[in-house]
């Protein structure tokens, strides 16, 4: 019996190459020995996109696209489909998740210079996905067709309006129809549910093969390459498979509690994670009293609103994502890792990462004069970090970096 | 490879190519296209009419026009009398910034001088601003004169849809192409335009 199954495998090896392929990636991967916690969550955002796209193919069978039942379908999910309100759930507390931590795997990127030589194209690919993953949560949100779906998508479509000349026409023609009705839901499902997954998933398998190409980082910065064994493997490494997998299972662990924790006893997340006006039908005759996009798109939402002009606001948000993508070109530092880069760097990082934190804040609130203000610091912090970081990064005195790991 | 059959090579594979590549645009216009407004949505979106002479003299209604709402008011003498007073308030009085071809309209921003008709989106990011036509002071502005409060981001609009200075909004509210006929008024379709 186990020489049949030995001779089936290696009929199957010989036509593909499932050896080679896993020691290639896993078991003979050198992966640095010494990391912490923080290189932990690139694999949680790698389960919680599968929690999604299998969540999501359940939530696809009963949702109905249509502007007449679009709302009751999904209402029918929570209410008479069998657990239904468990799979809408784990999809609704998935996309805060997913965000919370690829917003923390990209902090870490800024922490430990995890964009620099020769890591600019496993940077920009992650920053693809993260733009990727911005347009998905904002399809999705649309797809309820409750309160908060309509003018939310009303807002964000009325900024390709601001776009001088062509703004009108774009707009009606991303709709398909004068105002946001079932034209414009199906068309976002399809987007949704087929187009942008697979550009997600075509996006982080690049994001992986440059990544196995040039090799994972870690927390001191070392070039662990500098220094290897007669095999031509390097001394403070260790292969991915098993003792990496079986670090993140731990970590997959805690998360999944931390996740089942918000599913079961705060799906709503206080109104964060699904704001109460969507519980409401949509109803394009009346706007709810305060409109505010979900909490991770709410520092975007700030810099917006902080620029009186339509245009400008739209420029400034645009910009404020775009300026990620050439971070590795901005930091001019000998060094990678916070731990050997100069005072100013850090007190930067911090500014950058309070700032963000604030303006996340403001954008959930409403409008004062103050707050207002708070707004427009923050967002010329937040651009100042990026703006002025070849000038510090440069000029700054840094530590040695010890040679081996 | 001689010199003269590489040349002759790249210009075919150029010649090829941008043959090639000419076909993108039409392979492509059916994929555009089919995200424009569509014969159904257009037979949806549609003029509207309404009679206007059963309005009360000071009321203000709201019809939907391509699910849009757009606010009509039939003016008492004083409140067209009232709009001077917050003059100095407006961004753009004469709504000389308002999309052509409804420049210089009368008084009352419609084609009668009775009533008003605008939409009632609002021209910041399109939400629906409220009536609120009471001239008493209130939260966002303590000598308020009767109009219209956007609650999304605080646009003020005075009482024919003009926007206040400083506010978000950039622009007057838009007047929808319209038309009287009697007291027949038809929103979405204007014969003289």
């Amino acid at each position: 019996m186990s020489e049949m199954a030995g001779k089936l495998f290696s009929w199957v090896n010989s036509r593909l190459p499932i050896v080679n392929t896993f020691e290639r990636h896993l078991s003979k991967h050198p992966v640095p020995s010494k990391v912490n916690f923080w290189y932990l969550f690139g694999a949680l955002a790698a389960v919680t996109l599968i929690i999604q796209i299998v969540s999501g193919i359940w939530l696809i069978m009963p949702y109905s696209n249509t502007e007449e039942q679009a709302f009751s379908s999904i209402e029918y999910i929570m209410r008479d489909v069998d657990y239904g309100w468990v799979i809408r759930y784990i999809h609704t507390t998935g996309a805060s998740l997913f965000f919370a931590v690829v917003y923390l795997h990209m902090f870490r990127g800024l922490l430990y210079g995890s964009y620099q030589k020769p890591k600019e194209l496993v940077w920009i690919f992650g920053c693809t996905i993260y733009l990727a993953m911005m347009a998905e949560g904002f399809l999705g949100y649309v797809l309820p067709y409750g309160q908060m779906s309509y003018w939310g998508a009303q807002v964000i479509i009325s900024l390709f309006g601001a776009i001088p000349y062509i703004g009108e026409s774009l707009e009606l023609w991303v709709r398909g129809d004068y105002y946001i009705s079932g034209i414009t839901v199906s068309r976002f499902f399809a987007l949704h549910v087929v187009a942008l997954p697979l550009v997600l998933i075509a996006l982080v398998f690049l994001h992986l093969v440059a990544l196995h190409e040039v090799g994972a980082g870690n927390p001191e910065g070392v070039d662990i390459e500098e220094y290897l064994d007669d095999d031509g493997v390097p001394l403070d490494s260790v292969p991915f498979f098993p003792y990496k997998v079986l670090n993140a299972l731990v970590a997959i662990g805690v998360f999944m509690t931390v996740f089942s924790i918000i599913m079961f006893f705060f799906p709503e997340g206080g109104g964060y994670f699904i704001e109460m006006a969507n519980f409401q039908e949509a109803n394009p005759l009346v706007t709810p009293e305060h409109i505010a996009p979900v909490w991770y798109y709410a520092p975007f939402y700030t810099m917006l609103r902080a620029i009186p002009d339509p245009l400008g606001g739209l420029i400034v948000m645009a910009a404020a994502v775009a300026i990620f993508f050439v971070v590795p070109w901005l930091d001019r530092s000998k060094v990678a890792s916070i731990r050997y880069k100069g005072i100013f760097s850090k007190i930067a990082l911090t500014m950058f990462g309070v700032s963000f934190l604030t303006l996340g804040y403001l954008g959930t609130v409403g409008v004062t004069e103050i707050r207002k203000t708070m707004s427009v610091i923050c967002t010329i912090i937040y651009f100042a970090y990026f703006l002025l970081m070849p000038i510090y990064t440069k000029y700054e005195s840094t530590k040695e970096v010890p040679k081996r790991l | 490879m001689q010199e003269k059959d590489k040349t002759r090579r790249k210009v075919l594979i150029g010649l090829t190519s941008a043959l090639g590549l000419s076909g993108v645009p039409f392979a492509a216009t059916p994929f555009i296209a089919a995200w424009n407004p569509s014969a159904k949505a257009k037979a949806a979106g549609a003029a509207v009419k309404l009679d206007v002479s059963k309005m009360q003299y000071g009321q203000q209604i709201q019809v939907a026009w391509r699910k849009q709402p757009v606010f009509i008011i039939r003016h008492t003498e004083e409140s067209l009398a009232g709009l001077d007073l917050s003059l100095e308030k407006l961004a753009d009085p004469n709504s000389d910034q308002i999309l052509e071809p409804y420049k210089g309209l009368n008084q009352s921003r419609s084609k009668s001088p009775e009533y008003s008709v605008m939409s009632g989106v609002c021209t910041h990011l399109g939400c629906s601003p409220k009536y609120h036509p009471e001239v008493e002071p209130k939260p966002w502005d303590e000598s308020w004169k009767g109009g219209f409060f956007c609650p999304c981001h605080g646009s003020m609009f005075d009482m024919v849809g003009r926007v206040y200075k400083g506010v978000p909004a950039p622009t007057n509210l838009v007047v929808p192409p319209h038309m009287f006929e009697g007291s027949i008024l038809t929103i979405g379709e204007d014969k003289e335009l």
